[in-house]
């Protein structure tokens, strides 16, 4: 992109930079202390708790799955129960490449899973993105059925029902050995790629890109009224948001060190929207703070109440349907709005 | 002799049996202030839709600068110089004011489909959209989510975001409808301040505002073109009197203003 092109305002310079309102706009992609929290509570679960390093990685690749859902949900108000679909395409990529002896090495393999997502993001995305509501909501579950059907009926190639076991994974960078026996390994291995996919999607949501998307979500007419490729941008974003969501099924694949039907399931594509809607959508750390909330709850629930701990998560779902329809982090700003804002103005 | 900057030849939709617009062939030369009236239900809105390409015409052809756009998307007519305001407010309603501009300027200068830098280090954009509001006088809401905003102002934030397009043809669909009259007047201040060159169209209920602006005006009356004229041969025709302006009273309020 080329830069500065306007002739500024009619006095020939920028003047309006310190009005409020310009401030707002020009500061809002600065980094602020509090978003160094996520990383630092992460590395110190790695030092704290040695023992929960297998679920703290399950934890970290659920937050990559509901951040790249919010892209596409919470961005661009893209409504999809089929999200699993671009887990299971990931998954799928990388435990045929590692099962059939085609492709180990991890940290590639991911790229060829985020590649093959996007392929089919924007295989789909292409029919898809011309419906809205409802009839994209059934359309994004039928592709996930698909694909699922698809990766059943492949049994020579998929395993069928009972998936393809023991993949072998070659060492992370040639020197750390990787397998479930090694969970340190793992955990800094998918911390270091949620790190890394965060910064590509934090990028992109303060982008114009991001803004676009933004104005579709909140009035897709008047953005074709404004000259905005309405439809290109969509599926560029599904395609984005896919890719995030195969390099999520991959470490799944490569951290389980097996892929099975599960990843394509509806459940799957449930749970993750119930993550994201928990933390609050559209606001970047929506998916952090609902994947700590509801993983721990769910993993410590069913610890205490093997029986019945889903009646807890109902109960949380329950509270947040009725008086917190922005999330958690919605509760936390109406809360910093109302009391913090007050204490901090002079 | 003005150039033409729009202009449509036996423009026309049908759906089914109902004819919607019916055979119009209709000019508005560059820098016109042109007036479109006409009873409800006579497609004057619908008639913009097909200007904008939100509808496909059954018949007929539109130009842009004497270039055929009957076939563009809508997106591509606001790249040629086409840009709209809606009769009830399309606007981003959880955005502030000045983003709702800023999305408008991004994606006129080509910017908003940018991954890969922050939308705030784009300042010459958002400097331009205060400036434009300031010129709306809506420089003190800048920083208020639409939602905030009395309805009057969201008006104007319409307004902003089709000025900001840069736009060689200006349609302007009721722009002060539903607002209270002391809030109406600063949008047609606003309105009558637009740069000389621009062509407008406007469609409006209100017989003073419409002879306040208006060069031309074009009456319709079910789909078809019933009478054109200026202000003063509009008010003058005993027909258009009877069928739009009701029946033949005395008009009240200030002499029409000329245009030539």
């Amino acid at each position: 992109m080329t830069a500065a092109v306007s002739p500024g305002g009619p006095t020939g310079g920028p003047v309006w930079l310190d009005h409020p309102a310009a401030r707002v706009l020009i500061r809002r992609h600065r980094l602020r202390w509090w978003e160094l929290l996520p990383w630092i509570a992460a590395i110190g679960v790695y030092f704290a708790f040695p023992d929960y390093l297998g679920f703290g990685t399950e934890l970290l690749i659920v937050i990559l799955f509901a951040l790249s859902l919010d892209i596409a949900l919470g961005y661009a108000g893209i409504v999809t129960l089929g999200h699993a679909a671009f887990f299971g395409i990931g998954a799928y990529t990388v435990g045929l490449l590692a099962f059939h002896g085609i492709w180990t090495e991890p940290i590639s393999g991911l790229v060829l899973a985020a590649i093959a997502a996007a392929v089919i993001g924007v295989a789909s995305g292409l029919v898809l993105l011309r419906t809205r509501g409802l009839t994209l909501l059934m359309l994004t579950i039928c592709t996930m059925a698909l694909l699922g059907e698809a990766a059943n009926m492949a049994h020579a190639y998929t395993g069928g029902f009972d998936g393809l076991p023991s993949l072998p994974i070659a060492p992370v960078l040639g020197a750390f050995e990787f397998n479930p026996l090694y969970a340190d390994t793992q955990y800094l291995y998918t911390l270091a790629v949620l790190l890394i996919c965060f910064v590509f999607v934090r990028a992109l949501v303060y982008s114009p890109f991001g803004q676009s998307l933004t104005g579709i979500r909140e009035n897709a007419l008047r953005m074709h009224a404004i000259g905005a490729p309405v439809r290109g941008r969509l599926v560029i974003c599904y395609a984005v948001s896919a890719a995030i969501a195969g390099i999520a099924g991959g470490l799944w694949a490569q951290t389980n060190a097996y892929v099975n039907l599960s990843v394509f399931d509806l459940d799957r594509s449930a749970t993750v929207l119930i993550v994201l809607i928990v933390g609050g959508y559209g606001r970047l750390y929506g998916a952090f703070v609902g994947a700590v909330a509801y993983m721990t709850l769910s993993h410590f629930l069913a610890r205490i109440y093997p029986t019945a701990w889903q009646l807890g998560l109902g109960l949380m779902l329950l509270l947040i349907a009725l008086f917190a329809h922005n999330g958690i982090l919605g509760v936390g700003e109406a809360l910093w709005r109302r009391y913090g804002a007050e204490r901090a103005a002079p | 002799m003005t150039e033409i900057r729009l202009e449509t030849r036996a423009l026309s939709l049908r759906f089914g049996a109902l004819v919607a617009v019916d055979n119009v062939n209709f000019k508005l030369a560059a820098g016109a202030r042109h007036a479109l009236i006409g009873p409800n239900g006579a497609g004057k809105t619908t008639f913009v839709n097909l200007l904008t390409g939100v509808l496909q015409p059954t018949h007929g052809r539109v130009l842009l600068g004497g270039r055929d756009i009957t076939g563009e998307t809508q997106a591509a007519r606001v790249k040629l110089g086409l840009a709209r305001t809606f009769q009830i407010n399309r606007l981003f309603r959880g955005l502030s004011v000045l983003e709702n501009v800023c999305i408008a300027v991004a994606e006129r200068v080509g910017a908003a489909s940018a991954m890969l830098y922050p939308t705030g280090r784009r300042t010459d954009i958002i400097d331009e959209a205060m400036d434009l509001l300031a010129v709306l006088k809506l420089a003190d809401a800048a920083g208020q989510r639409i939602a905030e905003l009395p309805y009057g102002r969201q008006r104007l934030v319409e307004l902003a975001i089709a000025i900001g397009l840069r736009p060689e043809v200006l349609l302007l669909d009721e722009p002060a409808a539903g607002v209270a009259s002391a809030e109406s007047q600063v949008i047609l201040d606003a309105i009558e301040r637009l740069p000389e060159h621009i062509a407008v169209l406007i469609i409006e209920h209100d017989m003073d505002v419409v002879f306040r602006f208006a060069g031309r005006v074009t009456v319709m009356v079910a789909g078809t073109v019933f009478a054109e004229g200026t202000p003063r041969e509009i008010e003058a025709d005993p027909e258009v009197r009877e069928i739009y302006l009701g029946q033949p009273a005395e008009r009240a309020g200030p002499k029409p203003r000329q245009r030539v």
